[in-house]
């Protein structure tokens, strides 16, 4: 038996996979994408957030603290990271959460509980569970035994994930997923590693594993729309190339950049995009022609 | 967001709700337009012709229900006849669109209450000159000390009158009848002169040697007058829409005229025969039941769609009737409906009535008697006019069974999408399992529905009469305060003990529901007495003629001549009371993070200053209803079952035989009841609203609409009459087909666990506080307030904030 470390958990997700779902989110990803919309799910360790709004300066925190990360000056709030040892006494302690910790650790029984709490609206709706991150991945034992249990009770899954692991450890959960929603961010390598911090390769290589495994058919792509960054022409038809290779595969969900910055003040962590509009319907249209050129259904 | 994206953004949303009121035709379009239109006025008419009956001597001598069957036949014999341009249906309560009469013999306006209605910023009655000198020298007069709300009042004994003025609970009957009524079959089956035969058989075969002899045959004569009354009035409309038609020049509209004039000789002295006349006679019948008293809740058609679609489909079939015209006679009834506002409130509620809503209620949908598929054309048909029209009133009910097809399901989510707050939905198979508990006959559960804002009940058979709002975290107050009302200082309750002796929960627990045994106590020796004046000094000889079996049992409505009857006591505050409980378990008995002297301390000093870090603690560190914990649902659960086992253990009333039970709603009253309630352990400060119906404290639930949706469901509510609980959706979780099969999916699931009732507020806390800031631009913004719509920048403020604070479930 394996504790999971996990920063959320959703209850009527309605957009990651088929039908009603609970979405978990484990803590943990190899990469850092620029654009990252769950900042706090990168660290595999608990992640410390400080809600500036919610503070009512009492104090409470900065007493508590054992490492004296903590204090105030002339009323304002600091958090010296390179002292937190995440200890999370000052969370435990703070009355208006304005300082939460992201990660809370949980064994599979009691996950398995937690899901099972609305199998009456996966089975109303064909839903299920979805394991997404961070990626869930980092987490591998404790993900393939949460996805065993799931399967022994006959809940769908879905593994929402970047594809960014060794071959071996993907391979070791592939039977107990029905459902990849698979990302696919750059085509080109060097883009690829200057803006996620890895190679693709892997990426690609799981992805034609699936496909080769026939089992193309339960992957549904995941497009970032970052403007600037994936949304080049010459990235999408990078892709369109790299995804007619591969066999079985008919969606791919468009996702549009959202700004979220102020995750990342909260966190005390650089947030690294140049730009902070969504990118334009037009655009997201025009990519969603490119997409249909293969014969892709594609979701926006 | 920047702010000036957020300003597109509400102005896009709201749009969007303007651009859904598409009324089918420039008829329909214009008078809607009168109605939404029209100012809100009292009208004199009816209180003039009430007292001058009563001053004329005529009723001298005559026995109580002939005097009022007298009384109402010499109002319809001079109330005037007012036929809206291009309207295709006659009769209206008052003296035109928005014109509301009143009702001296209820309870009588004061002057400074007709001042205070006519002068109120939000939602006001004007009040003209003329009504103003009639009530200062005759009705005000003539009534003085007569009214029956002054003898209810003169009745009721002083601990109740104390507990009522603390505001424990509020009583429905101290200023309107006997409400939650709707009609049955008998309505669409019958006429009037087979309805007299009916009287004149039963007179026949009465035996003196029943010892009720005199008053059963003094209850029937009476019911034959009221139904002549209505004869008269009918005609008075077939001659005056005969002359109307005459003078008119436009032939298309002149054919019509003449057909109205028809359809108002035949009805409602027979039984109707096509779907026109089926929907005249609906409306006669309802004007009837609302100017022979004011009625709670109006009256409603009952289950709509079963009624009209035998008429539907016969017409159809004989090519009398299109569907598009069917369409148009349905909108046209919708308006008469939201032409009839609400009646004015006395004394200190005409301050605090907040709608002018009048909650007639249109059932769409459920079962048919014999159990199969009630669905039909007629459905989707009401359900198209309410996606068209939009206005105040009519409400609706979606009553959602297993057999239905989701597709008309799917049809209703879509008219909630552009965020008005209806349709609201109901378990319908719950309804029944309801109604077969109360021992109702299967035939009759089949045929139930849900009126006013959720409440249950055998349409056309029940009397089931709610009898006021019921305050549980003001009780809660009291037992913290060892039987003492903090903001009176005054002893209302028991001596429970005091609470910083308490060494478990359990003792806490054992306080708190002796209190509220001793004020249920009260409340019900409240509402025997009430019921029996009703049953003495206010008949309705008019309404028992359309509810089986007041003829064949020769009883009146009010005095147990339905075939069921019921008293309901509304439940309010659930989850202020829940979540209070769980606070002072979690945090002062099993945890001991704050001892109850602190507790008590905070509370009496409404959490300010440095208690409000106790408030946060609580807020923030409390297992929460509404997010699906077992810790807190099962106080929830104890509640629940406590009350509805405490209040069904009360023997039936000594009138009308009524068997008492629960509700948990609350249409305002959570607002009022926030006002007379201090801090509460929940950490909700002084004077802010308690949670409502059954729903989760403001904001409190942040877990999503599933954990919701689950806490709820752990609670028995087939035991219960009805249970309201509202929820608040962000636009975007309607858009798009897929979204909204997955709110159907939910809405199923969570029926099937047993929830009774959820309706949604579509619309983002943005857009309310726009409107807050530039209401003139906001009048047509429709919010759900509780079982029913309003216009969000009409209602009060400590509402409006109370809406906001509502937790806006967003998609993930």
């Amino acid at each position: 038996m394996v504790n999971g470390l996990i920063f959320d958990i959703k209850r009527y997700a309605v957009h990651d996979g088929p039908g009603i779902r609970t979405t978990v989110f484990l803590k943990g990803c190899p990469l850092r994408c620029w654009w990252c919309h769950n900042p706090e799910g990168i660290s595999q360790e608990k992640s410390l957030m400080f809600f500036e709004y919610k503070c009512m300066r009492c104090k409470t925190c900065a007493g508590i603290c054992p490492s004296g990360a903590i204090s105030f000056e002339n009323g304002v709030h600091y958090i010296d990271r390179s002292r937190c040892n995440n200890c999370g006494l000052c969370s435990e302690a703070c009355p208006t959460e304005a300082l939460r910790h992201a990660g809370q650790t949980i064994t599979v029984e009691e996950l398995l509980k937690e899901i099972e709490k609305d199998v009456l609206l996966y089975d109303n709706s064909g839903g299920g569970v979805t394991f997404s991150g961070g990626e869930p991945l980092m987490q591998h034992e404790f993900l393939e035994e949460a996805l065993v249990e799931c399967k022994k009770r006959d809940i769908h899954t879905a593994l929402d994930t970047s594809g960014y692991a060794p071959e071996r450890i993907f391979s070791s959960v592939v039977d107990y997923v029905d459902v990849f929603l698979y990302d696919l961010k750059l085509a080109d390598e060097e883009e690829h590693r200057k803006y996620t911090g890895v190679s693709n390769n892997l990426i690609k290589e799981n992805l034609r594993m699936l496909a080769g495994r026939g089992r193309g058919r339960d992957v549904i792509l995941r497009f970032p729309v970052i403007p600037g960054i994936t949304d080049t022409q010459k990235n999408v038809d990078g892709l369109v190339e790299f995804i007619s290779t591969l066999k079985g595969i008919n969606e791919i969900d468009l996702l549009p950049f959202h700004d979220i910055s102020e995750k990342y003040c909260r966190l005390g962590i650089e947030y690294k995009m140049p730009v902070r509009q969504a990118p334009p319907q037009q655009k997201l249209m025009q990519i969603k022609e490119r997409f249909e050129t293969i014969g892709l259904y594609v979701k926006v | 967001m920047s702010d000036s994206l957020g300003c597109l953004a509400v102005e896009k949303e709201m749009q969007k709700k303007r651009a859904a009121v598409r009324p089918m035709n420039e008829r329909i379009a214009k008078l809607r337009e009168e109605s939404v239109g029209a100012e809100v006025r009292i009208s004199d008419e009816r209180a003039r012709i009430i007292t001058e009956f009563y001053k004329s001597g005529i009723a001298a001598g005559k026995s109580i229900p002939v005097q009022r069957a007298m009384a109402f036949k010499y109002l319809m014999e001079r109330v005037s006849l007012p036929v809206e341009d291009g309207q295709l249906i006659v009769g209206l309560r008052g003296t035109g669109p928005q014109e509301v009469p009143t009702y001296p013999e209820m309870c009588t306006h004061s002057m400074q209450d007709l001042e205070i209605l006519n002068s109120r910023e939000n939602m006001p009655y004007k009040v003209d000159e003329k009504t103003r000198e009639l009530y200062e020298k005759e009705v005000i007069p003539a009534w003085k000390g007569a009214t029956l709300r002054e003898i209810i009042f003169d009745n009721l004994p002083e601990e109740w009158i104390e507990a009522y003025e603390a505001g424990i609970w509020t009583e429905f009957m101290e200023q309107r009848a006997p409400g939650h009524t709707a009609g049955g079959e008998r309505i669409f089956g019958k006429g009037l002169l087979e309805i007299k035969e009916e009287i004149r058989s039963k007179i026949r075969e009465m035996e003196p040697n029943d010892p009720d002899y005199f008053d059963k045959i003094e209850e029937l004569k009476a019911m034959d007058i009221a139904a002549d009354a209505m004869l008269v009035y009918a005609e008075r409309y077939a001659e005056k829409l005969e002359k109307m038609a005459e003078e008119e020049k436009d032939a298309e509209r002149r054919k019509e005229l003449n057909e109205m004039a028809r359809i108002c000789r035949r009805v409602p002295a027979h039984a109707p025969g096509t779907f026109w006349e089926a929907l005249q006679h609906y409306w006669f019948v309802h004007v009837g039941v609302v100017y022979e008293t004011n009625p709670w809740d109006s009256y409603n058609p009952g289950r709509m769609d079963q009624h009209l679609y035998p008429f539907y489909e016969k017409d159809v079939a004989e090519g009398k009737l299109t569907r598009e015209k069917a369409k148009e006679l349905l909108e046209a009834f919708w308006i008469k409906i939201n032409n009839q506002p609400a009646v004015p409130k006395v004394g200190v509620t005409a301050e605090e009535s907040f709608t002018y809503n009048d909650f007639t209620k249109i059932n769409i949908g459920g079962l048919k008697k014999d159990g199969s598929d009630g669905v039909n054309e007629v459905s989707y048909l009401l359900l198209e006019v309410l996606d068209e029209i939009r206005t105040l009133q009519p409400n609706t009910a979606v009553l959602v069974s297993d057999k239905n097809p989701e597709r008309f399901l799917l049809k209703a989510i879509k008219v909630v999408g552009p965020g008005f707050g209806e349709p609201p939905f109901f378990n319908f198979d719950g309804v029944i399992v309801k109604m077969l508990r109360q021992g109702k006959k299967l035939e009759d559960a089949r045929t139930a529905g849900v009126s006013g804002c959720v409440e249950t009940g055998a349409f056309g058979k029940e009397a089931y009469i709610l009898t006021g709002y019921f305050n549980l975290p003001k009780i809660l107050e009291i037992t913290l305060n060892n039987g003492i009302d903090p903001q009176s200082g005054k002893k209302l309750g028991l001596e429970t003990g005091e609470p910083k002796n308490f060494k478990t929960f359990d003792e806490l627990w054992g306080a708190f529901t002796k209190q509220v045994k001793h004020f249920m106590d009260i409340k019900m020796k409240g509402n025997d007495i009430i019921e029996a004046l009703f049953a003495k000094y206010m008949p309705v000889p008019f309404l028992s003629l359309w509810t089986d079996d007041c003829v064949v049992k020769a009883r009146d409505y009010n005095s147990g001549g339905t075939r069921y009857n019921t008293q309901y006591v509304q439940i309010v505050g659930l989850g202020t009371l829940t979540y209070s409980l769980t606070s002072i378990k979690y945090h002062v008995f099993d945890k001991k993070t704050i001892s109850m002297p602190e507790l008590l301390e905070a509370l009496k000093q409404n959490f300010e200053d440095k208690h409000e870090f106790m408030r946060q603690i609580i807020l923030n560190k409390t297992p929460r209803y509404g997010e699906d914990d077992d810790y807190t649902d099962e106080i929830a659960k104890k509640i629940v079952d406590n009350i509805v086992e405490m209040i069904e253990a009360y023997p039936p009333s000594p009138v009308r035989r009524a068997s008492k039970r629960a509700y948990f709603l609350p249409t305002t009253a959570h607002v009022y009841f926030g006002k007379v309630t201090g801090a509460t352990p929940d950490g909700r400060k002084a004077g802010f609203p308690v949670s409502e119906g059954i729903s989760p404290v403001q904001g409190s639930d942040k877990k999503g609409i599933a954990a919701v949706f689950r806490s709820v469901s752990k609670c028995d509510w087939d035991r219960t009459g009805g249970a309201l609980l509202n929820q608040k959706l962000t636009p975007d979780l309607l858009e798009g087909e897929e979204n909204l099969r997955k709110l159907a999916q939910l809405i199923k699931t969570f029926f099937n666990m047993g929830g009774h009732h959820v309706q949604f507020n579509v619309v983002s806390v943005e857009l309310l506080r726009e409107a807050q800031k530039r209401p003139k631009d906001f009048q047509d913004l429709m919010v759900r307030v509780a079982g029913y719509s309003d216009y969000f920048v009409n209602l009060p403020k400590g509402l409006q904030e109370e809406i906001i604070a509502r937790t806006e479930h967003k998609e993930v």
